[in-house]
This record gives C-alpha cells, structure tokens and sequence, in this order.
C-alpha cells in the first residue's frame, strides 16, 4: 500500500492534541469556570494520547516486518 | 462567528495531510487495480471505517442532526433498523459473490451474472445519480461556510473541489479511504465534545427524556399508528420500507459503499468489513441523534417550534438543517470550533471523494471499457481513470451552480435516489440466491420498479389518490412497491425466458459456489459470529429505547 494509514493519523492527532492543549492553556479563567473545568486541556490531552498510541503502533508494526 | 488562530490553524493541519496522504499514496500506483480497487490489499478494520465514513458525507451528518431536531429519537431508525441488519447481511451472504466472482464493480457483477443491458441500466443511472450527489454535498457546503463564516460561496467550493481532486488523483481508491477513516476520526473527535457538554448542560439523559415529549424519546412505542408521532409513519411502513427495502437497497448493492469492502485483501476481510463497519454504525445516534435532541432545548427557534407544536398540534414551520452548525456555534470553545468545522469540512470533502472515486471506476470499467474504447491496455485504463477523476471533480463543481438555481433538485434527489436504488435489491436477492433468474427477467425488473416508484409517487400519492402521514411516508410505501413489482416481474419473466447454463455461473450463485471460505479462522474473525453480537447489541439498543 506504500505508506501504513496509523503513521498520518498519529501524527495528526497528536499536532492536533498539541494545540488544542495549548489552547486550553490559553483559556480565559471566565470560560472555564462556565463548565466547571478546562475542556480544552482535557480533549486536548485525550487526542494526544490517541495519537501516540497510533504512532506506537505503527512503530510496532514496522519492526516487525 | 469569528476564528481564532487556534481553529486555522487545525483547519490547515488538516488540509497539510490529506494532501500529505495523496501525494505519498502516489507511488503505490502502478496499475488500474491499484488505482480503483486499492490493489485489494487493505486490512479489513480500515475497509470497515471506510464503509461506513463513505456514506457520513455532510449531507448525511447534518441531516440526521436536523432529523433528530425534528423527529427526536425515532431518527435512530435509520441507523438499528436502517442500517445494521443490512450491514450484517451483506457481509454474511453477499460478500462471497461480490468479492468471489472478481467483479471490480457493482454493474460488473450485474454483467457476469445477467447480461449487458442489466449492467448499462445501473452503471448508467449511478454514474448520473453520483455526480448529482457529489453536486449537491458542494452546494450545502458553499452555503453553509459563507452563513458560518462568512467565506466566499465560490471560494469554499474551489477550494474543497480542487483537494479533492489531487488527493484522489494521485492516490486513487486508496486515498479516498485513508481520507475516510482520518474523517471519520475527526467526526468522532470533533462532535463527542458537542454530545457531552451538551448533556451537561441539560442536566443529563434523564432530564432530557423528562423534558422532551414521549414520542421524541421512544423508538417503538409512538409508532403504533403513524398519528402518534412527528415521523407520521407506523411500524410496518419503518420495518418494510426503511428496515427492509431501503436499507437493503443501499448498503447492499450501491456500489459506494460496496467499492470499499472490494478493497479487501482477502474474501474473509471483504466478508469481514461491513460487519466492522456496523459496530461504529451502531453507536454513531450519540453523535448526530443525541446532539439533535439537545438541540431541541437549547436553540430557541427550535424550542419554540416545539412549544407550539404541543400547544396547537400544528408544526411550525423552522429550518431545521442549521442544527448542527448552530450546536458547532453553541458549545464548542476555540480551537475545538476548528476541530467542530474541520469535521464538518471533512465529511463534505470525503462525500465528495466518495461519490468521485465510484464514479471513476463505475465510468472505466463499465462504460468507458465496455462500449467505448475495449481492448486496450492496463496503462490506458489508468490514465482514463485519472481523467474521469478530473471530469468527475468538474462535473461536481458545475452541478453545485447548477442546484444554485434549481434549489428544489435537492429535495428531489432522495427521491430520485429511491427511484432506483428501491428495486435493485430485488434484483441481487434474486440474482444471488435463485439460479433461474434470467437476464430479461433482472432488466424488466428493474425497469418495472424503477417505473413503479415513479408511477406511485406521481400518478398517485402526488394526484391525491392515497394519502399518507408525511412525504417520508409515502416514500417509504413507494420503496414498498418498487421493490414488490421488481420481485414479482423478474420472477414472472424468468419463468418464459431461458437461463444461463450452470457452468457460467459458479461463484455468482449461493447454489453453484463452493463454500471454501468456511475456514479455519478463530471465532472472533468469523463473519458470522461478529453479525451475530452486533445484531444482538442492536436488539438490545432497541429494547432500552423502546
């Protein structure tokens, strides 16, 4: 197939984690006590590790072919 | 509404690797299998992703959001009863002959096992259907980034178009569906926040369900009688119309879908991928039909349209299909907005792919190769293929000017969608599981059914001659007859026309194909176990819902 479809997608979830971490950092104290805690970091965070599991996998993988 | 630099910035990330994905695709493609089928070498967990985001087109996502606005839970009958008992049966039962016989395409199949004639109805009239699809998926998107937005109607439309066509260009087949999975990804990561913070915000499911009418929040119950909820339609029309014949005639033999699971590398992966798709399928209501119910109690246009509607008992008259946009606007904070629009972006852009990519191999293969230019080589058909590509992509973008001004083309399509793809499951069922179906029997079936569905819903649900709930109703009934007199003609023909012998169709036919595929695979990997969890876990799904 040429190119193993969990290396894009581990990178891309986990640029994504990246800054929409980042972007919880930079949440305004009001936006977050209107949901009681700071979603961005959150999400954010859960993307990344969603995205790092598919990059260790892919390098799973690769070894062992 | 206005974005930050955190919502561009993963709105051109995303750009960056779909193009990213075409161009390193680009080097696997040698030959026309490669281009149209994927070499048939992908695993069947990305097949069964695909299967399913091919038909998550925008069209289909912010419908169904709009749908539950409207309708409230009972749109979930057109995932549990619309969608997976098909799923399952096309794995289990249909795959063997697709992927077994070798046909590169759905027409192909109608060819190998009937005749020419029966394979130009379809491939035509999907060719045609296809594009206008493709047209239209452009069109709500051009209308929907300029009302959020504010861009440009042309700009979004060029923009979305011209991706599509390098990503599928150079990467063919496989890069439609490594697109679908990263957007099916996206759809899931960008609209479970809506779902969450939503219910959060309404005090949970149970209050959800208190604050809603009954008929909003059972699946079952309202349907008694097609009085008793906004649906207008009663049980059988739902089980027979959608759960039967729609639902059939679409995940089992519209070649968008099917294309994906012909990918496969092998038959038990083939087998394999509908099923995997259906267990996605089955939890996606909490991310459309969920969101839409929210929607209800929290977009005040739409709460009011309910007060009256329990009020009078007259439905007011509010533009539902804004549902989800509006809920994208209403929770999600920077940064995730763009993740939210980047997967609304992504289910327009793979609609498009989607439809482009069938388009392609359907014109190749079973136009192109069979009556305009046969018996050329491999290289030809390659280079054919990239350019019915180009033209699909063009084609796309003029039929999205063209639904600019003839607006009401959309509401005809699904219409017109059901015109024919209706009988056609008539025509596999027989074609697959009776060996004494004739090729003049399949053609005038599905000519009759196709004539049936028009005749019904011209000459008499429009003339007023039966009345039905709704219009989604009498389509329903409408898909009921077409495929009633497609079944009937073509059995009734078969009886006066001669069959093909036995021996030119083996791996065509339940009857004449070894069953070699029953082998020894672990329990877990075989198709008939996972349809049977998935079935199960829909039965269950439907009697906590009841």
């Amino acid at each position: 197939m040429g190119l193993d479809i969990k290396l894009p997608i581990g990178l891309f979830f986990t640029l994504i984690g990246v800054i929409i971490t980042i972007s919880g950092l930079f949440h305004k104290q009001e936006v977050i006590d209107k949901l009681g805690f700071n979603f961005n970091l959150i999400w954010g965070l859960i993307m990344l590790a969603f995205g790092l599991i598919m990059l260790i996998m892919y390098l799973t993988t690769k070894r062992k072919s | 509404m206005t974005l930050s630099i955190f919502d561009y910035l993963v709105i051109l990330i995303y750009f960056g690797f779909v193009l990213g994905i075409g161009y390193f695709l680009k080097k696997a493609i040698k030959t026309s299998d490669d281009y149209f089928l994927s070499g048939r070498s992908i695993p069947a967990w990305i097949t069964g992703i695909a299967f399913i985001a091919a038909n998550l087109g925008a069209l289909e996502v912010m419908g169904m959001v709009a749908n539950s606005a409207k309708y409230g839970i009972l749109t979930a009958h057109f995932y549990w009863i619309g969608a997976i008992p098909a799923m399952a049966f096309v794995g289990v039962f249909m795959m063997p002959f697709y992927y077994g016989s070798k046909a590169r395409s759905v027409p192909e199949y109608l060819r190998l096992r009937f005749d020419e004639k029966t394979r130009a109805f379809n491939a035509i009239s999907f060719a045609v259907l296809t594009l206008l699809m493709s047209g239209i998926n452009m069109y709500a998107m051009g209308i929907i980034f300029n009302l959020l937005l504010g861009w440009s109607f042309h700009f979004s439309v060029i923009v979305s178009a011209v991706i599509v066509l390098l990503y599928v260009f150079f990467g063919g087949l496989t890069s439609s569906i490594y697109n679908e999975v990263l957007q099916f990804l996206l759809i899931v990561f960008g609209l479970f926040p809506i779902s969450y913070l939503g219910l959060r915000e309404v005090g949970g499911w149970s209050d959800l369900v208190k604050r809603l009418p009954e008929n909003f929040t059972h699946l079952w119950k309202p349907l008694s009688s097609a009085a008793n909820n906004p649906m207008g339609i009663e049980w059988f029309g739902m089980i027979f119309g959608l759960g039967f014949v729609l639902s059939f005639g679409y995940w089992c033999t519209d070649f968008l879908v099917v294309q994906r699971a012909l990918a496969s590398k092998d038959l038990n992966a083939a087998r394999r991928t509908p099923l995997i798709g259906a267990f996605p399928k089955m939890i996606f209501p909490l991310f459309v039909v969920l969101p839409g119910m929210i929607a209800i109690l929290v977009i005040p246009e739409f709460k009011s349209a309910l007060d009256s509607l329990l009020k009078t008992g007259h439905a007011a008259n509010v533009n539902y299909n804004m549902a989800l946009p509006l809920l994208i606007k209403h929770y999600l904070p920077r940064g995730l907005l763009g993740l939210g629009l980047t997967a609304l972006l992504a289910s327009f852009m793979s609609g498009m792919a989607g439809n482009v990519t069938a388009f392609n191999t359907v014109w190749t293969f079973d136009i192109y190769q069979s009556y305009i230019k046969p018996g050329k080589d491999d290289k030809h058909y390659l280079w054919m293929g990239k350019m019915a590509t180009v033209f699909g992509v063009l084609a796309s973008i003029a039929l999205t000017y063209i639904v600019m001004y003839f607006n009401n083309l959309m509401d005809y399509m699904q219409l017109l969608f059901s015109f024919f793809n209706a009988p056609l499951f008539a025509t596999f069922l027989l074609g697959m599981f009776w060996k004494r179906a004739t090729s003049d029997g399949a053609f005038w079936g599905l000519v009759s059914g196709t004539s049936a569905a028009a005749a019904h819903y011209f000459l008499i649900y429009k003339a007023g001659i039966i009345h039905y709930g709704s219009e989604m109703s009498a389509n329903f009934y409408g898909a009921i007859v077409a495929w009633v007199v497609c079944f009937l003609t073509t059995i009734i023909i078969s009886y006066f026309t001669k069959p093909k012998p036995d021996s030119e169709m083996v791996k065509l036919v339940y009857s004449l194909t070894p069953k070699e595929y029953k082998a020894n695979i672990p329990l877990y990997l075989k198709p008939s176990f996972l349809a049977g969890v998935v079935l199960l876990a829909t039965l269950i799904l439907n009697i906590i819902f009841w």
